[in-house]
């Protein structure tokens, strides 16, 4: 093996990881914006990009534009039934109680799937790439996937969209005035039923845009579709620091950034321990930095669980 | 005599199985400033939540303009034109002081962001002169009168003040003070709450005594000079 393919390898390893880091970091804003103003940790969270996927699988032969549109307000619809039905009677329950609710409807979510899935007799129904980007270019000698420049650029342009619209905005700031102090906020006239729909309307739209891309990536659409992807997001988010929405994010890119790494570096034939190497990881950034990765000091060791 | 801006009727609030508040029985007319005070526990704070609908009344009503607010959320009661500053201050501390200002106009009605904030700045120079630093960065009596400019943003038919002199030393009272002061000029109608005896009922226009929740006495200005019933009020 030549020095130079060693580097051709390393580079297009990075730029999947970079790629598969803007991918969970999407999801995870998408997790982190919900949990800001509902202090509720949505496991449902795949199902509904899952939704998406099997939205975009089914109009496969449809125009590219209109597959998007269905998705996107396919995952929409869902998101903000959610919301009415479940997160707002919910809103003043404990979080235990969210997160088992959560856990509930990804498994209704599941079974639905399997469901309409099996119709057909066969389960997984595969999904058509959307404009050809399933095909690679080469840049500089690395052969990337367009998907993946498509990801981390739609990532990009997404997390700045949002940070402007947090920052520059009445209803960016009392979405974060919300997130830091709720009952402050509602006293000061900020709507909570306003607040909080925005934030889930937002989620359920990055859930969309994540569905695009994972189902370029991985046509195969199942029911467990982006099932894994969720779990380790919310590690990630976990690890990052949920309680601030750009640590949140930032331990989703760190995440996807290091399993895609780590996948890289592992021969082939040692694929299977990627969890174990990923969560491994985990395990000593929890013990020696409790508060998340990204909390500032070892001060933010929250009450919060 | 016109119908007051705030009536407490009856009102009755509980904590579990504790009466935190009973048959309490009250009125604040259009630009009076009134004084709430008492011992810890009496229930001063606690009536101004049940006010804000932090917390739901056992009974009774609480009507602003004879319309009922019982039941309403805190962000309604806040539209309705009652603005609260929260005991301890209750600040945006990762927020610049001019964002803490805006969150103030979520409860406003009618435009105008950029004259209230002048009109704010005007009452708070020193806000000005901060106004893109972190709020978590000012002194506590800074803080405090954020706090109030940022009640004062919305524009309320009434200001519910918390303790606002509570844990500031003493030359810092007398900057909170100072402010509501300003706020008395504008007419602004105030109900508050305090544990400086002295001082608030020799600043409001009457003084509500509160004892385990009950209405205990009223006293005028004139009391506050008056020794043995300041003394009398203070062992309710």
């Amino acid at each position: 093996m030549s020095a130079g393919l060693v580097a051709a390898v390393d580079a297009q390893t990075l730029v999947d990881a970079v790629g598969l880091g803007a991918v969970f970091a999407l999801m995870a804003v998408g997790i982190g914006l919900v949990f800001g103003v509902l202090r509720l940790v949505n496991f449902a969270y795949g199902q509904l990009v899952m939704a998406g996927a099997y939205t975009l699988a089914f109009t496969s032969g449809w125009p590219v534009g209109a597959r998007l549109l269905m998705c996107l307000g396919v995952v929409l619809v869902l998101t903000m039934a959610l919301e009415r039905a479940v997160f707002r009677p919910l809103r003043s329950a404990s979080p235990a109680v969210m997160l088992v609710t959560t856990f509930a409807i990804a498994f209704l979510l599941q079974a639905i799937a399997r469901i309409v899935d099996l119709r057909d007799g066969t389960i997984g129904e595969a999904a058509a790439s959307v404009g050809g980007l399933r095909q690679a270019v080469t840049i500089a000698g690395v052969d990337v996937r367009k998907v993946t420049l498509v990801a981390i650029a739609v990532a990009a342009v997404s997390l700045g969209l949002l940070a402007l619209m947090l920052a520059r905005t009445t209803l960016g700031l009392h979405m974060r005035a919300a997130a830091a102090d709720f009952q402050t906020a509602r006293l000061l006239g900020v709507r909570a039923n306003v607040v909080i729909a925005f934030a889930v309307f937002l989620s359920g739209v990055l859930a969309a845009i994540v569905a695009v891309i994972l189902t370029i990536q991985a046509p195969l659409v199942t029911p467990g579709f982006a099932l894994k992807e969720t779990i380790v997001v919310l590690v990630g988010v976990v690890v990052g620091g949920i309680d601030r929405l750009w640590t949140a994010t930032l331990g989703g890119f760190a995440i996807g950034f290091a399993t895609g790494v780590i996948n890289g570096a592992l021969p082939t034939e040692h694929t299977v321990f990627l969890p174990s190497a990923v969560f491994a990881l985990v395990v000593l950034v929890l013990i020696f930095r409790p508060g998340g990765l990204f909390a500032p000091g070892r001060t933010a060791v929250v009450e919060r669980v | 005599m016109t119908r007051p801006l705030l009536e407490l009727d009856g009102l009755e609030v509980r904590h579990g199985r504790v009466a935190a508040v009973r048959a309490l029985t009250l009125a604040v007319h259009e630009g009076e400033i009134v004084g709430l005070i008492g011992p810890n526990g009496a229930g001063k704070s606690t009536t101004l939540h049940a006010i804000m609908g932090l917390l739901p009344p056992a009974a009774g009503e609480i009507r602003l303009r004879g319309e009922p607010l019982r039941g309403r959320s805190p962000e309604a009661v806040a539209r309705a034109g009652v603005a609260l500053v929260p005991e301890g201050r209750r600040i945006f501390g990762g927020f610049s002081v001019e964002e803490n200002l805006r969150l103030g106009l979520a409860a406003a009605r009618g435009n105008g962001a950029s004259e209230r904030l002048q009109d704010v700045y005007g009452l708070f120079p020193m806000l000005a002169d901060f106004r893109r630093r972190q709020a978590g960065a000012l002194s506590g009596g800074q803080q405090q009168q954020l706090a109030i400019a940022r009640a004062l943003m919305a524009d309320p038919d009434l200001l519910l003040l918390d303790e606002p002199s509570l844990g500031l030393a003493p030359g810092l009272v007398d900057v909170v003070f100072e402010a509501l002061a300003t706020i008395r000029e504008r007419r602004v109608t105030v109900l508050l709450v305090e544990q400086r005896a002295q001082r608030t009922v020799a600043f409001a226009d009457r003084t509500y005594v509160l004892a385990n929740g009950r209405l205990h006495s009223t006293l005028t200005r004139a009391d506050s000079a008056d020794t043995d019933k300041m003394i009398a009020a203070y062992l309710a």
